[in-house]
């Protein structure tokens, strides 16, 4: 049993219209975190040594965008995220093999992304929903690592 | 020990001047509360926790949200010796009310995002990593004395 299953209908539903709601801001948000998670961790930019990170490139800007679309498509229809995270799982196990311990730092940066964005509207309802989605997403990313 | 750039303590100093304790301590601890449903295991005699809106509202968490807050504030009046300022917190919490120390950090994660929410752009990269270091030095101080 994954953990996409413990979510309530009205978590998925949260889940779901909020990602919705980010889908056109995805390059900002996405950018946003990813900066977050390399001032606050710098261990992670080891992962990004042959691309330009700094605020405003157009790399981080592109790899942010990429990363939140995943997120939000992902988010469209829960119960089908292995399926739908299938070809990501492979690109993270055998190719990229970024330590699993970094996605829950990319998480918690990207939860404060969306605190910074929303405001008062990142609940703490939407909060804990939103934890439990990412945390799911990384876990189900991870499956194929061994 | 803790090494603290100027701009490091002016940015920390600069978050709490400008925090109404009476309003974030009480968001962060509820936020706890309902993100991480198993730290209400310590607060079972303060009353309804039944559902987010019970935690929100209620008077005790309120309380000792602010209580908590205030707490902080020593350590950022004490930056260069916050391990010694905390160390009688530290044994009890770990000898009198028994909690955990990894819920530190969830506490801490929540208080974060409080104050994001509330700062919002403002809350920049920067300044998160500054406050982070901040909240891990303080975790660590009040992990320090168990045994």
């Amino acid at each position: 049993m994954t953990l996409a299953t413990m979510l309530s209908k009205e978590e998925k539903r949260l889940i779901k219209e909020i990602w919705e709601r980010l889908t056109p801001v995805a390059e900002d948000i996405g950018s946003d975190a990813l900066l977050r998670m390399f001032n606050s961790y710098p261990g992670t930019k080891t992962y990004f040594s042959h691309l330009d990170i700094s605020p405003g490139s157009s790399h981080l800007h592109s790899h942010g965008k990429k990363i939140v679309l995943a997120i939000a498509e992902g988010a469209k229809d829960i119960s089908q995220l292995t399926v739908t995270l299938a070809p990501l799982q492979t690109l993270h196990a055998y190719q990229l093999r970024i330590d699993p311990t970094n996605f829950k730092l990319l998480s918690h940066c990207m939860l404060v992304s969306l605190a910074c964005y929303l405001g008062e509207e990142f609940t703490p309802v939407a909060h804990a929903a939103m934890d439990k989605y990412l945390s799911a997403f990384a876990a189900v990313l991870a499956e194929k690592y061994r | 020990m803790v090494e603290w750039t100027e701009q490091e303590r002016s940015i920390i100093n600069n978050i709490f001047s400008n925090l109404d304790y009476d309003d974030i301590g009480p968001k962060a601890l509820a936020r706890c509360l309902i993100v991480y449903p198993w730290t209400q295991r310590y607060f079972a005699s303060f009353g309804n926790l039944y559902n987010a809106d019970a935690i929100k509202t209620n008077p005790n968490i309120a309380t000792h949200g602010t209580k908590v807050l205030h707490g902080l504030d020593r350590a950022v009046k004490n930056l260069d010796n916050i391990k010694a300022t905390y160390a009688e917190l530290s044994v009890l919490h770990s000898e009198k009310l028994h909690v955990d120390p990894d819920n530190f950090k969830l506490l801490a994660d929540c208080l974060t995002i409080v104050i994001a929410a509330k700062l919002g752009n403002a809350f920049t990269p920067e300044i998160q990593a500054t406050f982070q270091k901040f909240l891990a030095v303080v975790v660590s101080a009040l992990g320090r004395q168990y045994h």
